[in-house]
């Protein structure tokens, strides 16, 4: 039983991130009709924002400049690089995707790949081919909660995603920018009718997705620490995958299809070779969207309104 | 002149659907576009709307600004021209107050929003008793009440309307024109586009008639009413 809850944790833990990056790839779907493939990068390139700056907050207080605790300085690395990377992601919509906001969706496709690849290459460019290491903010220290270990790490991470994904869903259902990018997810066209401008909130979803995927990208080097400028794809895809499973623009859904994948990763290695987890895990995925073709919470396409 | 077009020209996908027309709109009148379906009533609406963009050669003045070098948001926002579209196209997943509070998205006039929020659910009390339910779920009526409410609360100096009659009852369609008629004593600008001419031609005081993406014919909803072709082709 202990071995049951012990992959439980361990699942929650990898849920987030996969949830937390999935919420971005799942709302900028939704809201603009298109995969940002790029995504699975910007979480990588917040992992590097992250460093720099959780690095930059270490070295300052070494030299006695300002004396501040580890844990205000990981809350301050988190805050400035969701900052940072929201707008990362802010750019990357103004350059990359609003000039083909009529184009095939092909194109955006593969302007997303495009983008991936010279966030990659751009990040071995300026830092050169070596894995850096996150400076370890928070001193390991492991419960043992009925002959179940949870770190406080752990526990960290689940706490902070799911404090992001509650603050996420109030600002979409509570504030007027967030019904605007519901009613933009609804029907794009009329919305500029309302005053409101689609290029203002097709940068504020990309933002806000950055911004978590950012948030992902820290708890991540937190954990494991080692990064490198290509540990956003693989991330990346399996977000993807959540973010269908999800469906369309939910919230919710990309949510908790996000937590399944960690759940269905981390039992399927429990039960099978590891080396078959992903084969195993992403088949009943497979099953999953066969059955539910729109995932979760996804509404049938209806041909997207036009004039 | 509140609203000038001269000579606007729209075409999509290399296929003219306007030819160059001009009309305009005095401040505080009711103008009618007539005509077939398919002449380009809607074009010219969601021209001037900044929806499809026009070709070189094209002017319109709304209070003495070059109206094309605002952006579609902002035809709304700064010049206060608000826009009905075809087919009502309501926010389906916002509830009705969502649909009526997004309209006043770039508005910081507060004091103001509460008082037209308040003339919108005087006018349609129905919307008030459903005020918490998606728009999606309301009866085609109440969606067209929605859908003038909305472009109410997002601007109230001129509003476009395109075939604010289709579907529904005749009884309904009075009490619409009827509110439309409350809504332009207080001030507001109308500019209509009906396929219904009949109808359209008494509640405007003016008229055009587009065919093929031409004018035909301008005047006086009366001599309108009163002119044999206009009779013949529109009145049936």
């Amino acid at each position: 039983m202990a071995f049951f809850f012990q992959n439980l944790v361990n699942a929650l833990q990898w849920g987030s991130f996969y949830a937390l990056i999935a919420l971005g790839y799942s709302m900028v779907y939704g809201v603009l009709m298109l995969f940002n493939f790029a995504h699975g990068d910007i979480f990588m390139v917040g992992a590097y924002i992250g460093f720099g700056v959780a690095s930059g907050l270490v070295a300052l207080t070494s030299t006695g400049a300002v004396a501040l605790p580890n844990w205000s300085i990981l809350m301050l690395t988190i805050i400035v690089s969701m900052f940072l990377t929201a707008f990362v992601g802010m750019i990357v919509e103004r350059i990359g995707y609003r000039p083909l906001r009529d184009a095939p969706r092909a194109s955006a496709a593969i302007t997303g790949l495009m983008i991936g690849i010279i966030l990659e290459t751009g990040n071995l460019a300026l830092l050169g081919a070596r894995r850096v290491r996150f400076p370890s903010l928070i001193e390991s220290t492991t419960y043992n909660i009925g002959g179940v270990f949870v770190t406080n790490k752990k526990i960290m991470i689940v706490v902070v995603s799911l404090l992001l994904m509650f603050a996420l869903n109030q600002f979409v259902r509570r504030t007027k920018w967030g019904m605007a990018m519901r009613a933009m997810a609804f029907d794009y066209v009329v919305v500029p009718l309302m005053g409101v401008s689609t290029n203002t909130i097709a940068a504020l979803t990309f933002a806000l997705g950055s911004a978590l995927a950012a948030a992902a990208g820290i708890l991540f080097g937190l954990a494991y620490p080692v990064l490198d400028p290509y540990m956003g794809i693989v991330f990346g895809w399996k977000a993807f995958v959540a973010a269908i499973l999800g469906g369309r623009g939910s919230i919710l859904g990309a949510t908790l299809a996000g937590f399944l994948l960690g759940f269905i990763e981390i039992f399927v290695a429990m039960i099978f070779p590891s080396t078959l987890r992903d084969l195993i895990a992403y088949s009943i995925i497979l099953l999953i969207l066969t059955f539910k073709p729109h995932g979760f919470f996804g509404e049938p396409y209806s041909a997207r309104l036009r004039l | 002149m509140l609203l000038s077009v001269e000579n606007l020209r729209v075409s999509y996908d290399g296929i003219r659907a306007l030819h160059g027309i001009s009309f305009h709109v005095a401040e505080g009148e009711r103008v009618c576009i007539i005509g077939a379906n398919g002449a380009g009533k809607s074009t010219a609406l969601r021209a001037i709307s900044r929806l499809v963009p026009v070709e070189a050669g094209s002017k319109m003045i709304c209070m003495g600004k070059d109206l094309l070098k605002y952006p579609a948001d902002k035809v709304v926002s700064k010049l206060g021209i608000s826009h009905v579209p075809e087919g009502r196209r309501l926010f389906g997943n916002l509830t009705v107050m969502e649909n009526l509070l997004l309209a006043t998205f770039a508005r910081k006039d507060g004091k103001r929003i509460e008082q037209d929020l308040e003339r919108v659910l005087s006018i349609f009390p129905r919307l008030e008793e459903r005020k918490t339910q998606k728009a999606g779920t309301l009866s085609g009526g109440e969606q067209q009440m929605l859908a003038i409410g909305r472009a109410f609360m997002s601007a109230r100096k001129i509003m476009l309307l395109d075939e604010p009659s289709m579907g529904l009852a005749p009884l309904l369609m009075m009490s619409v024109f009827e509110a439309l008629k409350e809504l332009n004593k207080e001030g507001t600008t109308i500019l209509l586009v009906e396929q219904n001419a009949r109808l359209a031609l008494q509640f405007a005081q003016r008229g055009y008639v587009l065919e093929n993406g031409d004018l035909a014919l301008e005047g006086n909803s009366e001599e309108l009413l009163a002119d044999p072709d206009v009779k013949k082709a529109y009145l049936g």
